[in-house]
């Protein structure tokens, strides 16, 4: 492990965390660039959370705000043919690993030009290219997956490591335990982070997980950990490049357990009562952006001012980002089958049953051109609901009655995002309907 | 005769819940955020509250385990109700429901009982992607050993749930998250249930008989209305309320006068409901149709995200009045 110099402690809800601050810092250009990097995640994150409220982008947003130094202090160390996988908040890991953050927002708008052409959305952000193997939207899915990743590394006789970054409420999951004693025992090139945020969803750490030591929870499985102070970008870096190490060198799974804190709610429609103010605004005050720029300041690595000057820079981008999403189209109704198979030429049979495919299945008779008229038609008349926002056009009392039938209703809930269900218009509740949070 | 009240779906689950709970010592509630988050979808609103963490019970993210503990209280005697966030996670607990739940009144010969209830919502038109957003009744139909329900309206959500909780069977609740905010009238009377394989029959007419499911049952309403207005075609309605056991009674009765049939809903076509239940016409009433079953499904893909994708993936009023217009060409 690194030397330690003279050390001072940061206190987090989980006790007294060791500061970085008396230990060197790394280049001036890394240095900045970490900066950059953070800056650009937090505005990306603000501007995508604008254009939800503006219902640009639909489904739920998980916006990682106030985690950016566990995200960029990670991917800082991490080689390029390493692999990175996630969660559902992780739109910043993405474009940590260089994904541009025009074709994050165009995923998070669901258009063409998204990373998975729309088809994925916010939750499931993926760059191939850049190894960035995925955000899932099954929490502790990503588990086995990233097992499987550095079993494929370890097979092929590479000295690829994979990261395999989850939440606190991940380490619950039947997934967790298992893929650890996997990892140990087939001695897997993979370093485990959880991004302990002190909450899964509403519920707190104490209130899901019986041990709180995160850090630990993976030692009766033969996967070891250490606990570090995610707020602060430098002893993220230092603590996950020692893991590397040890996963690169010596085949050996670890856990790194990041202290850290989303500002925002769990998702985009979450009203928060699960937590107090004064914790939010607690963890404001170690903000990990103002934090490292002070250093930096002080270090006399940059000068007074430099925090500005990058915001203005990643303000430009981020602006970029969202009208490019925003000018890039939807994507085409006869791609709705792309990709669901890949088709070798010798095989028979029918793939699919669903007479939306704009050409007949394999296998199918050829149709008819009015059929194949009728079908297309059909496929426009299904798709023009997107547009037609909630009121399709069916009178309100319909909604009435015998617990019949409800009429489509877009409808402001707490967080301002339009709803898309089948509601009346008519709310008795003063606040507005529940938002649905996941 | 007592009154009723108008409901939001969500509301009448919340209601079943708190009567039977109220009633029924052995009535508890376990799922992920369900307690002070108060529900995902917010079903469970106010119950820990009122019944105290003891009986509402958040649990960490660990669906199978969950399940698995319902299986285990119940076969000791409580009368747990698990709720799953969505359907997609159920896969989680796959093991629990069918290894288990299912299976155990059976494999031992009826000297335990698993009288558990797993609620969980399902179904697309929020943009929640491919792993949130999946219908799976079929799936829940095909095991033997665990009954199935799937209301679609606040009165038969109330009612339905309350029956669930009081069966002796392990029941696999399915919601659907586009109807939690639909508005309906709700009998005040607290003894109102609705017992199991009783379907509803929402419209008649004597052209075409249209089944359809969950969300699809009111588009089923709503294109038979246009088929009456614009097509001159008059069609029953039904919606089989229960998967399993299933009033196929009704249906076959609705099929012997219109001799026509569309099935609707939101799943794969694949091994669906709707294949199932075509499967069980024809074998049952071959000689009543004039025409080849027609269904109506949601499209054989995962769930895309993005909305336009989404819509053309889900079935649609227009979808249904096509089908039956090629089911009845030639008729008029
Ligand atoms: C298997 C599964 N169960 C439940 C959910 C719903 N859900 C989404 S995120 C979440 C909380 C996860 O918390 P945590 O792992 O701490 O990650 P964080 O959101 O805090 O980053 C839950 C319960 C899900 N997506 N997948
Ligand atoms: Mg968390």
């Amino acid at each position: 492990m690194a030397e330690q110099p003279e050390t001072s402690t940061v206190q987090t809800p989980a006790g007294d965390l060791e500061s970085s601050r008396g230990r060197s810092l790394p280049d001036a250009d890394t240095c900045r660039e970490l900066l950059r990097q953070m800056t650009l995640i937090r505005r990306f994150e603000e501007e995508a959370g604008r254009q939800y409220q503006r219902a640009k982008a639909g489904g739920f947003l998980h916006l990682a705000i106030g985690e950016e130094a566990t995200i960029v202090g990670t991917t800082s160390v991490m080689e390029p043919e390493d692999y990175l996988i996630g969660t559902y908040r992780t739109h910043g890991h993405a474009i940590a690993r260089g994904t541009d953050p025009k074709n994050v927002m165009a995923e998070i708008f669901g258009r063409e030009d998204g990373t998975a052409r729309g088809r994925g959305g916010s939750m499931h952000i993926f760059d191939g290219e850049r190894r960035f193997m995925g955000g899932y939207g099954i929490v502790g899915g990503n588990l086995p997956i990233a097992a499987g990743l550095a079993l494929a590394s370890d097979l092929k006789g590479t000295d690829e490591v994979t990261v395999c970054m989850f939440g606190d409420g991940a380490s619950n999951t039947g997934n967790f335990g298992e893929t650890m004693n996997l990892a140990a025992l087939w001695s897997l090139p993979i370093v485990f982070l959880v991004e302990n945020n002190l909450y899964g969803m509403g519920t707190a750490i104490e209130r899901h997980s019986a041990v709180t030591d995160l850090s630990h929870k993976a030692e009766g499985m033969g996967v070891p950990g250490e606990r570090v102070d995610g707020m602060d970008v430098i002893a993220i870096r230092e603590c996950v490049a020692d893991h590397l190490r040890m996963a690169r060198e010596d085949r050996r799974p670890t856990l790194v357990e990041a202290f850290t804190y989303r500002y925002r709610g769990h998702s985009a429609a979450d009203p928060e009562v699960y937590r107090d103010k004064h914790e939010v605004e607690e963890w404001r005050q170690k903000d990990p952006i103002e934090s490292f720029a002070k250093r930096l300041v002080d270090e006399g690595v940059v000068a007074d001012g430099f925090l500005e000057e990058v915001r203005a820079q990643v303000e430009e981008q981020v602006v970029e980002a969202a009208e490019f999403a925003d000018a890039s189209p939807d994507p085409p109704l006869d791609s709705l089958y792309d990709n669901l198979y890949v088709l070798p030429e010798e095989s028979g049979g029918w793939y699919a049953v669903d007479e939306r495919t704009p050409d007949p299945f394999r296998g199918e008779r050829e149709r008819e051109a009015a059929e194949r008229d009728r079908v297309r038609d059909l496929h426009e008349a299904g798709a023009a609901y997107a547009e037609e926002g909630d009121d399709e056009g069916r009178p309100a009392d319909e909604a009435q009655g015998g617990g019949a039938s409800g009429s489509h209703s877009r409808e402001q809930g707490r967080s301002g995002h339009p709803r898309h269900d089948q509601r009346d218009e008519d709310d008795d509740r003063g606040d507005g309907e529940p938002e649905d949070a996941i | 005769m007592a009154g009723t009240t108008s409901m939001r779906m969500r509301e009448a689950l919340n209601a079943a819940l708190r009567e039977e709970m109220q009633r029924d010592e052995s009535v508890f509630l376990m799922g992920e955020d369900i307690g002070v988050f108060e529900g995902a979808f917010k079903v469970t609103e106010g119950l820990m509250k009122e019944f105290g963490e003891a009986r509402v019970r958040d649990t960490p993210i660990s669906e199978n385990t969950i399940v698995g503990a319902g299986v285990g209280a119940a076969m000791a005697g409580m009368r747990p109700v698990v709720e799953l966030m969505t359907v997609n996670f159920s896969l989680l607990a796959f093991d629990q429901i069918i290894n288990h739940a299912a299976s155990i009144p059976y494999m031992f010969n009826g000297q335990v009982r698993v009288p558990l209830v797993v609620r969980m919502p399902g179904g697309g038109g929020h943009q929640l992607g491919p792993t949130h957003s999946h219908s799976f009744e079929a799936m829940f139909l095909q095991i033997p050993g665990i009954l199935v329900a799937c209301p679609s309206t606040a009165a038969d959500g109330k009612a339905l749930l309350k029956s669930a909780i009081r069966d002796d069977n392990p029941v696999v609740f399915i919601e659907h998250e586009t109807l939690y905010g639909m508005r309906g009238e709700v009998p005040d009377d607290e003894d109102v249930t609705l017992p199991f394989g009783h379907a509803a029959v929402r419209r008649e007419g004597e052209d075409v008989t249209i089944v359809g499911i969950l969300k699809m049952a009111h588009e089923a309403e709503r294109a038979a209305k246009t088929l009456s207005e614009d097509h001159g075609i008059e069609a029953d309605v039904i919606d089989p309320r229960t998967l399993r056991p299933l009033d196929l009674d009704t249906i076959l009765e609705s099929v012997r006068k219109t001799n026509r049939v569309v099935i609707v809903e939101e799943g794969w076509p694949h091994g669906g409901v709707g294949a199932n239940l075509a499967a069980l016409i024809q074998e049952q009433a071959f000689d009543y149709l004039d025409a080849p079953i027609q269904r109506v499904t949601g499209a054989d893909v995962p769930m895309p995200y993005s909305k336009r994708l989404e819509q053309s993936a889900i079935p649609h009023p227009e979808h249904i009045v096509s089908a039956v217009l090629e089911t009845t060409a030639g008729a008029k």
